[in-house]
Order: structure tokens, then C-alpha cells, then sequence
């Protein structure tokens, strides 16, 4: 009689949604959703000969060294990254059409350096300054032709402006100072 | 005697779990399917440094990972605490690089070659000399797109 009564029970599934939890958690712990964000860069191709002789118009370089002790030396001055972004926007806006700055936002160039024995951390933080006053510049520059945020113009409007403001970062050979012990 | 006789039997039952196991099979299999399994071991530690001005990296296929920091803890025995590149699973020079770069480019269909990405996920206390020379081997070998993965953080005012 006993016998029969067990059979005719049924399995008991309540523990089963116990069970898929502990799946569901230890995969949430295991996995990581990759966010593979960075910062976007385009390298020049590479040449054996050294590069052309430019004359380039002095007030129209903007050049940044950053040296092995993580400091900064823009245009001779030393200066704080954090005002590296607005200086550069200054410099290449020149709004005030000042003699030492560029001529046009078409003319600037920006010139960057590193030692060898730079932080990459600082250098990306560098580099991230000069792209973000650029991206300013060119959310400002849509704001007043398009009444639109950079991001929300189209992509010929985007190139429109790029080809107003272009994004123009020249990176010099590192020089040979304090590399990895 | 009471007009009103207890209701019986009418009580309600209690709702049904029987379909949560279901329900939560589902999510499994959705985050199973969603997020990805880490296929290499990373030998390298990479803290990546954080920046404001990002590119979502879209096509994962179109995207090769070069990993450069200092050994774990598991390896200092065997290759010392300097700076190292990994590539796949492996420790690497800049030697290596077009060869690294080329495999993958034959898993690439045809047509997409064009947009191959590499992602560069280095440490933040590494210092540039490294860097430059996996970049100058990357120039060499005609891989121009680069992209170096980093944290995202509030453009500074």
C-alpha cells in the first residue's frame, strides 16, 4: 500500500527554479558583457624614408611634449592637463585672431610627442584632451549651423563640418628617454 | 445556526511556481547567448586608463586584441615583471605582430578586410616605449585602425 502512495506522487519541481538560479548567478559572476569601448585612432602608414621637409607656418603647430615624468610641455610652457583642452580649442578657434595662434581652424596642426619612458596612462589622457576639444569644436560648430548636437547631425553634415574643422595630429617619433627598467 | 456557512474549500491556491524554472531557463539561456565567455586567459595585468572621447567597438569578428602589461603573478617566475605583450595565449614579441595580424585576417571574409580594428588594451603604468614599438610594427604590417580600449569617464569641464 505504502508503495503504491510514493508512486503516485509527483517529482517535486519547486527546487528546480533554485537550481536555474544558481545557473543564472554563477553565469552573471563568470561572464563579462565585453563594453570594448576606446579611444579611436587612425596611424599614418608607414615609410622608410624620413618624412618631407614641411614649412609650416609657426603660429599654426601646436605642439605637445609629454616627457618621461609625465609632464607637460606645450609650445615651450609647461602646463596642467587639465587645461590642455581648452587651451587647445583656444588655439585652434583663435577667436581673437591673435598673431601666435592659428590661422584657421584648417591650418592648425597638432603635433604630439612622447618619451619612451611616458605613462601610457598620461599619454591617452593627453591624447583624449586634444580629441575632446576637437569634438567640442565641432558640437559647437553644428550647434550654430545646425541648431543639432555633432552626434545628431547626419554623416555628410559630420563630414561638412570636419572638412571646416579637420582633425589634424601629427605624432613625432618618441624620443629615447627613460624607457622601462 | 448561523445564516452564513464558512466557505469551504474556496480558498484561493497558491499561484503556480511550476513555470518559474522556465522563466528563469529563459534568462539563462539569454545571458548564455548574450554576454561572452573570456576565451583567452589574460597573463598580463591591464588596468586601462579612462577617457572620455570613445568609439564603441561594433563587429566583434573585425576586432584583434593585443594585450600589453605586466605578467601576472603566475608568470613573473618564468618571464620576469617587464612589460609584455600577449597575443592570443601566448607571450609575444613585436616580431610576432604580422603574423598574429595576418591569421586573423584570414578569418575575415573578404570585403570586411578593409575594417579590421585593433584593440589595444594596455595598462595604464606601461610606459610608451612598448606601446610605440607594437605601433610602429602594427604601421609596418599596414594595420592603420587602431583603438585603445579605455574606461569611460565624464568629459572634464
Amino acid at each position: 500500500m505504502a508503495k503504491k502512495n510514493r508512486m503516485a506522487n509527483e517529482i517535486n519541481a519547486g527546487s528546480m527554479a533554485d537550481i536555474a538560479f544558481l545557473l543564472l548567478i554563477f553565469f552573471l559572476v563568470t561572464t563579462t558583457i565585453a563594453e570594448d569601448k576606446g579611444v579611436l585612432v587612425k596611424l599614418p602608414p608607414f615609410s622608410n624614408d624620413p618624412p618631407p621637409e614641411l614649412k609650416l607656418n609657426t603660429r599654426n603647430v601646436y605642439s605637445v611634449l609629454v616627457n618621461a615624468q609625465n609632464q607637460l610641455l606645450v609650445r615651450g610652457e609647461q602646463m596642467d592637463i587639465a587645461k590642455l583642452k581648452s587651451n587647445t580649442k583656444i588655439f585652434i578657434a583663435n577667436p581673437q585672431k591673435l598673431e601666435n595662434m592659428a590661422v584657421s581652424p584648417k591650418d592648425a596642426i597638432i603635433s604630439l610627442k612622447n618619451d619612451r619612458g611616458t605613462k601610457y596612462g598620461t599619454y591617452l589622457e593627453v591624447y583624449n584632451e586634444l580629441k575632446a576639444a576637437y569634438n567640442e569644436l565641432w558640437d559647437e560648430a553644428s550647434m550654430v549651423k545646425f541648431g543639432k548636437g555633432f552626434e545628431e547631425i547626419s554623416a555628410d553634415k559630420q563630414k561638412e563640418i570636419k572638412e571646416e574643422i579637420p582633425l589634424i595630429l601629427s605624432e613625432a617619433e618618441p624620443t629615447k628617454f627613460g624607457d622601462e627598467k | 445556526m448561523s445564516k452564513f456557512k464558512k466557505k469551504q474549500g474556496n480558498t484561493t491556491p497558491g499561484i503556480s511556481t511550476a513555470s518559474l524554472p522556465d522563466i528563469v531557463f529563459m534568462l539563462l539561456f539569454f545571458f548564455m547567448v548574450v554576454t561572452k565567455m573570456r576565451d583567452t586567459e589574460l597573463m598580463v595585468t591591464v588596468n586601462t586608463p579612462q577617457a572620455s572621447e570613445m568609439t564603441k567597438l561594433e563587429k566583434k569578428t573585425l576586432v584583434n586584441f593585443i594585450f600589453i602589461g605586466r605578467p601576472t603573478e603566475k608568470y613573473t617566475k618564468q618571464v620576469g615583471t617587464k612589460p609584455r605583450i600577449q597575443l592570443g595565449d601566448k607571450f609575444s614579441t613585436t616580431d610576432d605582430i604580422p603574423l598574429f595580424l595576418a591569421k586573423h585576417r584570414e578569418s575575415v571574409p573578404e570585403g570586411q578586410k578593409q575594417s579590421i580594428i585593433s584593440s589595444l588594451k594596455v595598462d595604464k603604468d606601461v610606459t610608451m616605449g612598448i606601446v610605440g614599438d607594437v605601433k610602429t610594427s602594427l604601421r609596418k604590417a599596414g594595420q592603420l585602425k587602431l583603438n585603445y580600449s579605455a574606461k569611460q569617464r565624464e568629459r572634464t569641464k
